[in-house]
Formats: C-alpha cells, structure tokens, sequence
C-alpha cells in the first residue's frame, strides 16, 4: 500500500512539475543589451505585457517601440510577455523593480492596480503604465495612452469612402480603454463623412476569444456588411473572415497587413517610442514619474499606414488624408470623450 | 427585434450557432466515451489545444487541411495515451491529472507557438460543403446543409457514438467497467484495456476538436479555445452522458452564443449590456444543467481508478 501511495505521490508531482514547465515555457522572459552609443551604464527597462509580443495588436506595438528606441538610446530591455493573469503579471513587475530594473512597463489598463500597490515599495524605481490617464498621485508612476479616436475617426472617413452597402461592422473586445475610443472615433469618422451609413457594432466581451470575433464578423458580413474594423488581438479571427468574403478590413494597434493582404486598407499604428522616450528622458533628466503622455497623430505616435497593394481610390484616400491635417491642425475634432 | 426575424438573418445566425457548436460537440462525445467508461479528463481543453496548434502548423507547412485534421486527431490520441497511462495505470486522483494534462496542453501549444511560427499567420479555412439536393432545400438548406465537412462529422459522429454504446458488446463492456469495474472485471473484461481505449478515443476526438477550432478561424493563437474544454466536460453532464443529451448541450450553448452576437450586432443589445450578454450562454447552461444533469444518475465508478481487490 506504501509503495502504491508513494508511486502516486511521485506521479501526481510529476504531472504537475510538467505541467509548471510547460505553463512557465508558454511566456517568454528575455532580456537584450543595449545598443545605443552612451558609454554610460545602460538604462534597465522591464516590459511586462498580457499577449505575445508578436500579436499583431497591443503587445507587438510596444515591444517594437523599445526595440526602436534601442537604436537611439543605451537601453537593457527585459520583456516578459503573455502574463494575462494579472496576478503573474504583478510578480514580474514586482520582481522586475527589486531587481534594480530603472523602468518598468506594465503594458495593461488591467495592471493599474497593481502597479499602484508596488510602485510606493520602490520609490527609485519608474514605473510607467497603460492605456490610462492615472498616475494615482505617485512621483514615481508614469502613465500613457492613446488617443485612439484620432486615428479611428481617419479610418472611419476611409471606410466610408469605400462602403457600397452602407454597412460597416465593428468588433471591439470590452467597451473601455483605447478600443472605446477607437471605435466610437471610428464611428464619428463615418458620421461626419455619411450619416446614412449603418455602423454596427459588436463588443464580444472579451480581448483573446478569437472565434467568438471571427463569429461577431460573420454576422455583420450576414448583415451585408462590406467594410469592417476591429480593435484588439482576438481581431485575427475577424480578418480571417473578412479575408474569405473580401470584405475590406481596417486595423489598429499595429499593421496588419500581413494578416490579408487583399482586404486590409490601412491600419493605425501606435509608436509608443513617442511616449516612452519622454519618460526616459524624464529618468534621465531625475523625474520617476507623475506625468501622463499620449500618442496621437500630431505627435507621430499615431501613424495611418496605407497597404499599397489594396487599390485603394485616389479621392478616397485624399479624404483620409485631409482628415488627418485636419486632427493634426486642430480643425477636426473627433468629438469623443473617454 | 423585428429586424431579427428575417429570413436572412435567421438563417445566419441557426448556421452560427452550429458552427460554434461543433468543437464543443465533438469534444463532449469524447468526453462522454471516456466518463462512461468511469474516467473523467479534465484536461480536454490542454489536448483541445494542442490538436489545434498540430492542425495549424500542419496546415501552415503542408497546405493540405485533411492532413491537419488527421494530425489533431493524432496528436489527441497521443495525448489520450499519456492521459491512460496517469489516470489507468498509476491510478492518479484524476481530477488533478487531469487539471495538469491542461496546464501541458495550454503551456506547450503556446511555446510551439512561439518557438515555430511566431507572429500569427492566416492558414486556410475549410471549404463549404453543400450536401446534394438538401441543400437545395430554401431556407433550410442554406441553415443545415451547407456547412464545412467537419460540422457534418461531428453531428454524424452522434448516432454512431450512441450505436457503439448502446448497440456492441464494445459498448456493453464501456457502460460495465464505468459503473461496477470489479463485475466486469469477475466476468472477463479487461478494465484497463476497456479504459485505454475510450480515454484514447476521447482525447482523439478532443483533438479533432481543436482542429476544427483552427480550421474555422484560419489562425492559431495563444489559449485559442478559451476555455471551451472545460465547457465540454459540464455538457457531458448536462447531457446525462448520453450523445443526444450531449449534442442537444452543444446546440443550446452555439445557438445561444450566435443569437446574443446577432442581437449585439443588430442593437437588439445595447452597447451598455453588452458584457453581461456575453455571459449568457454560460450562465444558460449552468442553469440547464442544475435542473437537467440532476434527474440523471452519474456512471458509478466515475472519477474512481479501478484496483483489483481494492
């Protein structure tokens, strides 16, 4: 009985030691040098993010914005990627400041809590958090965001330039955060260019379920739908649909062209390296934290990256831009509050 | 609500909702295999998974989506094998074998993910099947008959699973070992063989259903079934662990799942409730099952490992 109750025992922690590599070996923790040209120590910057930093969307528009900025600045960049627990995400973060990281990114509206709790434990350490507008009073808290609007409102002006149906569908994940304000900008760009055209939108009420986006696409293809957008990285199953019944898609976050090229026009891309040089100079300069900066397309941390391949007509395309001189200049207003 | 009842739109939202039913059907009749045998495996959604990503990147590499689906199943089968041997032969407490088989399958398919393909890329989708002359049929036809094949597998896997459980002496023997292992045993059927077989057969077929997960969408993702293992496991129960029960299951979570889209999609949902509608087919079948799964008794050696003498 012993020997049945150890062997047991042994396999049980066996299942579960490989079960613990497994899970652990799923999020990638890496670090890379700096490759900037101070001699002077290089600054340590520690990502921690919710998805892959190849997702396509939120993830992939931060870590290409450090790897950006390494060309410019001596950074040492740690990522850990994939922590949608939030608990896990608030271990790393708070491993990542004791272990005299200079800067720490909890890339998530969802980590604000966490970084609040931690950030007091370690005054010499910035933190810098997002999409959000909250430092929660903390000198050593950085905040960011996107104003989203701006560059949906663009795509909203573009997409009803092309609708022939006069029937856009949207796919949002939850209705907060910069996916809020891209869609509603994206819905206020197709008002102000053609109040006839329907826009429907559908919040699947959840960032990673892919089919239950690619499902929300269906209908509004079922809908008559021949233009669609969609903010997040569960968006990847909406494209797939709107690739099969060449619907034309717009996307946000990062460029998604390579996801179908024969139906993606353009997508707004975040350069978060706006922001993120801004607090790294604020490290420098001796500030930790206490401010809040945003990317917008005035600033360049919004960028409306066409895909050359798609076709897309000249006067159409001329609407998008003037809309874009238009937010920039200070003529347009997207009309969205958060 | 008017703007609902159209043809057109009916129409779309009964082929949603098989289509969404079909990974959980195929799933749960695994799983309805196994548990009939005396064998609980929770850890559908890790072998879900895995059979996902083994599709996609067969798909990727080799274009061919029939070898795909043969792969998922394979890659089922082999995790099924690792599953008999923790639950059969080491006699493990299956619940928490089971909730590390799914740690396995969540964890490796992601870092296969990332170490072979990386950024996501588009594979193809299955093609549209039209079934002769009923697809023809106005109305229905467009809603029941013209599907992607693996809809069609899954829901004709129904009466052969329930043949095979009701009609064979391989069914006899299942039903036998799930609920008294050591009668079955004094008569001559190998309880370890029996339950070899159907965890094998069940995990192929939760393979398959990870396979047609990847298939539909075109993509594979980290946690690309959210869950929806374990949604195949209460339907089992739902469904009285009867493939009938289990596919009347499947049908009320897809349908109910396409018409709170359809509803959100046309505004019948208003944007504020949005969220809380995301639940429903959750919460529905919680619900269902409380006042189903309570007239039916569970297989009585369920979750219990079989020991000679023991």
């Amino acid at each position: 009985m012993g020997t049945k109750l150890l062997r047991r025992s042994a396999l049980l922690a066996l299942v579960a030691a490989m079960a613990i590599i497994a899970a652990a070996c799923g999020n990638n923790g890496t670090t890379s040098g700096g490759g900037g040209g101070s001699p002077s120590a290089p600054l340590k910057v520690a990502l921690v993010a919710p998805s892959a930093t190849n997702d396509l969307a939120f993830t992939q528009s931060m870590s290409d914005a450090l790897n950006a900025l390494k060309e410019t600045e001596n950074l040492d960049i740690a990522v850990s990627d994939n922590l949608f627990v939030v608990d896990d995400a608030a271990s790393a973060i708070r491993t990542y400041a004791s272990q005299g990281y200079d800067l720490v990114i909890a890339h998530g509206s969802q980590f604000g809590g966490s970084v609040e709790q931690i950030a007091p434990d370690f005054p010499d350490v910035s933190f810098a958090w997002g999409t959000a507008g909250d430092t929660f009073g903390l000198t050593n808290v950085y905040a960011y965001q996107a104003a989203s609007d701006q560059g949906g409102y663009v795509q909203g002006v573009l997409a009803a330039g092309l609708t022939k149906s006069k029937v856009i569908g949207v796919v949002g994940p939850i209705e907060v955060g910069d996916a809020k304000l891209y869609v509603d900008g994206f819905k206020a760009g197709v008002e102000a260019t053609d109040p006839s055209i329907s826009v429907k939108v559908n919040y699947t009420g959840s960032f990673s379920d892919v089919g239950l986006a690619a499902e929300a696409a269906r209908s509004f293809v079922a809908a008559k739908a021949d233009v669609m957008t969609g903010s997040a990285q569960m968006v990847v199953g909406a494209v797939g649909v709107a690739k099969t019944n060449d619907v034309a898609w717009f996307g946000t976050q990062a460029n998604q062209t390579s996801l179908a090229p024969s139906v993606v026009v353009a997508s707004q891309v975040y350069h978060w390296e706006v922001v993120l040089k801004q607090v790294i100079d604020g490290i420098n300069a001796g500030s930790l934290g206490g401010q809040t900066y945003t990317i917008d397309l005035e600033n360049g941390g919004e960028v409306i990256e066409y895909n050359s391949d798609h076709g897309l007509p000249a006067d159409v395309k001329a609407a998008g831009d003037a809309a874009i001189e238009g937010i920039k200049s200070g003529s347009i207003q997207t009309g969205v509050k958060e | 609500m008017r703007q609902f009842f159209t043809l057109a739109v009916l129409t779309a939202t009964v082929a949603s909702g098989i289509r969404l039913a079909t990974p959980f059907l195929l799933a749960s009749l695994g799983e309805t295999i196994g548990q009939r045998s005396g064998v609980l495996n929770l850890g559908v959604d890790g072998i879900m998974l895995l059979g996902a990503f083994g599709a996609y990147y067969t798909a990727l590499h080799a274009q061919n989506l029939w070898l795909a689906v043969l792969l998922g199943a394979l890659v089922g089968a082999l995790m099924g094998l690792i599953t008999a041997v923790v639950s059969v032969t080491m006699k493990a407490e299956q619940g928490i074998s089971g909730i590390g088989v799914f740690l396995f399958g969540l964890g490796l398919s992601d870092l296969l993910f990332q170490k072979f393909v990386g950024t996501p890329l588009p594979i193809d989708t299955l093609p549209t099947a039209r079934v002769p002359l009923l697809a023809s049929i106005p109305t229905i036809g467009k809603m029941l008959f013209q599907a992607n094949l693996m809809v069609y597998v899954a829901f004709l896997l129904v009466p052969a699973v329930a043949f095979v459980l009701n009609r064979t002496t391989y069914g006899t023997n299942i039903k036998a070992v799930g609920e008294n292992p050591a009668a079955a045993d004094s008569v001559g059927v190998n309880v370890a063989r029996v339950r070899y077989s159907t965890i094998i057969i069940g995990s192929s077929l939760a393979g398959l259903a990870g396979a047609t997960l990847a298939i539909q969408l075109g993509i594979f993702q980290q946690n690309l079934t959210q869950g929806q293992g374990f949604i195949a496991v209460a339907l089992v129960y739902f469904g009285a662990w009867r493939p009938s029960g289990v596919m009347a299951g499947s049908l009320l979570y897809g349908m109910v799942a396409a018409i709170v889209l359809t509803w959100k999609t046309l505004g019948i949902i208003p944007q504020s409730a949005s969220d809380l509608a995301a639940m429903a087919p959750a919460v529905l079948t919680v619900v269902a099952l409380v006042v189903v799964a309570r007239r039916f008794r569970q297989p009585a050696a369920l979750a219990k490992p079989y020991e000679r003498g023991g």
